[in-house]
């Protein structure tokens, strides 16, 4: 049924018609109005047979979650940014357990300095938590994905994040097609968890593992995620059986056909970098489009089949790996290793800056001509970085950097140029 | 299972042995039929408190929940001990996650038991002092809060044991640890404020609060049995002698753990929805001294110039307690 709605209320319906029987809430923007809205559902009964929790943290949150899923039932929750770093060592651990527990990341910035606009460090950061990561281009995207990551998720025993952009995604009002739930009870059977706390049958899980098998039990981890690589493109093709559409997969190409430029991004970025290689293509420029949809397992082959014919390959990502540069990049560049092609890394839109197409008209053409730097920081304002450098050279108690760089550039916190 | 019938004077009050009650008062462990939920085999030191505590807590714990019972159990010397497999000692299904989070973890899997409707089953969380006043607090807290049906059992060693014997908050003032070693000017831990955790769990108003020693494995038993009576969420403090940790010998953990109560410095009580109902009475109050003596921990308060001053604010330490927890008859307060 298509739908007028808000992308976090979209996900709320999504995830309640995969029937999860432990949620667990806990604030933190932009991820707060899925939860609000589970949690109505729930509360007012339209969601049965569900243990709606508040708890007290984000720790907590994946803490619950862990003890619901051990426990056989199907486990959700969502995060965010400080949030998701909050929890981390609860992520690692449901990973290193096998718990298959389903996670919305709405993503966001990593401060300091405080930020909740979107970006990926946050999702990011957690690149080699074991979790399995899929990163959503739009809203319909986001909530067919959450029906296909618990079908996933629990065929592997193994967490997944569904990474949607906070606020762009989250907080935006798209048209969606709402699946029926016969439609998704047809496609997700009840969890049959792998391991399970019973008295009927009591084993101990999570017990210390010496030298003798830890690096098997790590081993497995990466084995569970090599055959989701194999899955994922099944499950895509399954969904698109019940439901008719095409959603999720490893990754998409975009008029790539005779693209000399490739342009690589995760997530709603996409669809602005489409709009601009639309607009090139008329003007005759070569020049296409992959969008990677399954971030861990990363599909390397897709990857490198994709981009081995172009001249160049333009990665543009939300994240920065400070004192190398580029998350994604680096995992694309292991993907095309021993091939001769210019690679260019461009990190754009860290905190929310917005990135427009105009940025990216020059951006892809400075590329076609090789004037690229190797890594280009998007619409960077150098003009602030210096005179922060010169007040930094000039006097040693220069004072918190950010707050001086605000006060240069006055009392418009964010501009689109 | 027959028992020999024996006549004494002391029949009838839970200070003598086993052997001297009625069959249905006698302890649990003295059952053919326990559950063994802690097997024997596992790796914890001669003469730990801890081995000691959680085999009869949780034994108790079965019982009263039929075996139909589940454990979360934090990171620490508990879980290491009974876990490197193949020779987990655990005879019931039980999960560890990591330090900071077995409260939570137990909320989780009640949780799941509920909407799946097995209300037979029950749970029970655990954990040192370390995981317990400290890196797992917040988690607790929120389990005390939400009043989620968890019995949550703290065995408190008064320091981080699996790492070596560091301070946690839960380490008495003057105590030596590996982070507060006995040199300078003030030897040991801090007096600081002090983080008496039953308080903190009773501030919560949850169904019932117990603190319980090895000293009295009886009255631990009765506790664990008498808190499985509640749902909600449910606290229990249990004083656990450490030998290696203490510097103690193995074969003190039970006499040092009833000096402690003895001096007052560990209080023995029962609480109901926040309220005080109970206390186990002292019945021949000992100076402090004479349960610091024993202890290297506290070696540096004696020697040829002992420590008077910081002796005295020990025995003040322990006087607070008997009159704040009630512990001795009131003529004798």
């Amino acid at each position: 049924m298509l739908k007028q709605i808000e992308g976090s209320r979209a996900v709320a319906e999504a995830v309640a018609m995969c029937r999860p029987e432990v949620i667990c809430a806990y604030p933190i923007s932009p991820q707060t109005h899925i939860v609000e809205a589970l949690g109505a559902m729930v509360k007012g009964g339209a969601l049965q047979k569900c243990e709606f929790i508040n708890v007290e943290s984000e720790f907590a949150a994946m803490s619950v979650s862990i003890g619901a899923s051990a426990a056989g039932a199907r486990a959700y929750t969502a995060t965010a940014s400080q949030g998701l770093l909050f929890m981390s060592e609860a992520v690692y651990n449901a990973a290193g357990l096998g718990l298959p527990i389903v996670m919305t990341v709405a993503n966001r910035a990593i401060g300091a300095p405080i930020n909740i606009w979107n970006d990926h460090s946050d999702s990011l950061s957690q690149r080699d938590s074991g979790w399995m990561q899929l990163y959503a281009e739009n809203n319909q995207e986001a909530l067919d994905l959450h029906i296909q990551a618990f079908k996933l998720a629990e065929e592997l025993s193994l967490p997944i994040m569904v990474c949607m952009d906070g606020f762009i995604l989250t907080h935006a009002y798209e048209r969606v097609d709402m699946p029926a739930q016969e439609q998704v009870d047809s496609y997700l059977p009840p969890f049959e968890p792998q391991q399970v706390l019973d008295p009927r049958e009591p084993v101990s899980i999570g017990a210390m593992v010496g030298p003798e098998a830890f690096m098997e039990v790590r081993y497995l981890a990466h084995d569970k995620q090599m055959r989701a690589l194999a899955r994922i493109p099944e499950l895509a093709a399954e969904f698109k059986q019940i439901f008719g559409r095409d959603t999720g997969g490893l990754c998409h190409t975009y008029r790539s056909e005779d693209a000399e430029t490739m342009v690589v991004a995760m997530g709603s970025v996409l669809g602005t970098i489409k709009d601009t290689v639309d607009e090139m293509r008329d003007e005759g420029h070569r020049i296409g489009v992959l969008g990677i949809t399954s971030f861990r397992p990363f599909p390397l082959a897709p990857v490198r089949a994709a981009l081995e014919h172009a001249e160049r390959v333009v990665v543009v990502e939300k994240d920065l790996a400070v004192g190398i540069g580029g998350i994604l990049a680096t995992d694309v560049r292991m993907a095309l290793s021993g091939l001769k092609l210019h690679g260019y890394t461009v990190i754009a839109g860290l905190g929310g800056r917005a990135i427009t197409r105009k940025s990216l008209h020059k951006l892809f053409r400075e590329a076609e001509q090789d004037k690229l730097e190797r890594l280009t920081f998007l619409d960077l304002d150098r003009d602030i970085v210096e005179k922060q450098l010169a007040r930094e050279h000039e006097r040693r108690r220069s004072g918190p950097a950010a707050e001086a760089m605000l006060r240069d550039i006055g009392t418009v916190a964010s501009r689109i140029a | 299972m027959t028992f020999q019938p024996i006549k004494f004077y002391q029949t009838g009050t839970f200070t003598v042995g086993n052997r001297l009650l009625d069959p249905e008062q006698r302890t649990v462990q003295s059952h053919r039929n326990r559950s063994n939920a802690i097997n024997s085999g596992h790796r914890a030191c001669q003469g730990c408190g801890e081995a000691l505590g959680a085999r009869y807590a949780i034994d108790a714990a079965m019982e009263a929940a039929n075996g139909q019972l589940i454990a979360a159990n934090a990171t620490g010397c508990l879980e290491v001990f009974t876990t490197p497999y193949p020779e987990s000692s655990w005879q019931l299904p039980w999960m560890h996650s990591v330090f900071g989070n077995a409260a939570a973890v137990g909320t989780g899997i009640a949780a799941a038991l509920k909407v799946k409707g097995r209300t037979e089953v029950r749970v029970v969380a655990q954990g040192g002092d370390g995981g317990t006043t400290d890196i797992g607090l917040g988690c607790l807290s929120g389990m005390f809060e939400r009043n989620d049906d968890v019995l949550y059992i703290c065995y408190d060693n008064e320091a981080y044991m699996n790492t070596g014997v560091q301070r946690s908050s839960a380490t008495p003032p003057a105590a030596r640890t590996a982070t507060t070693m006995p040199v300078g000017p003030e030897p040991g831990n801090v007096f600081g404020q002090g983080k008496f955790l039953p308080a903190i769990a009773m501030a919560h108003n949850i169904p019932y609060v117990a603190t319980a020693s090895v000293a009295y494995l009886h009255d631990l038993e009765n506790k664990v049995k008498r808190a499985m009576e509640f749902h909600g969420a449910r606290y229990i403090h249990v004083f656990v002698p450490c030998p290696l940790g203490w510097g103690s010998a193995s074969h003190d953990t039970i006499r040092i753990a009833r000096l402690a109560h003895e001096t007052g410095l560990f209080p023995l009580f029962e609480a109901e929805h926040g309220e005080l109902v109970s206390t186990l009475p002292i019945r021949k109050k000992a100076p402090v001294e004479e349960y610091l003596r024993p202890q290297r921990r506290f070696a540096h308060l004696f020697g040829a110039n002992p420590r008077v001053e910081t002796i005295a604010k020990i025995q003040a330490l322990a006087d607070r307690n008997i009159r704040k927890y009630r512990q001795l008859p009131e003529e004798e307060a």
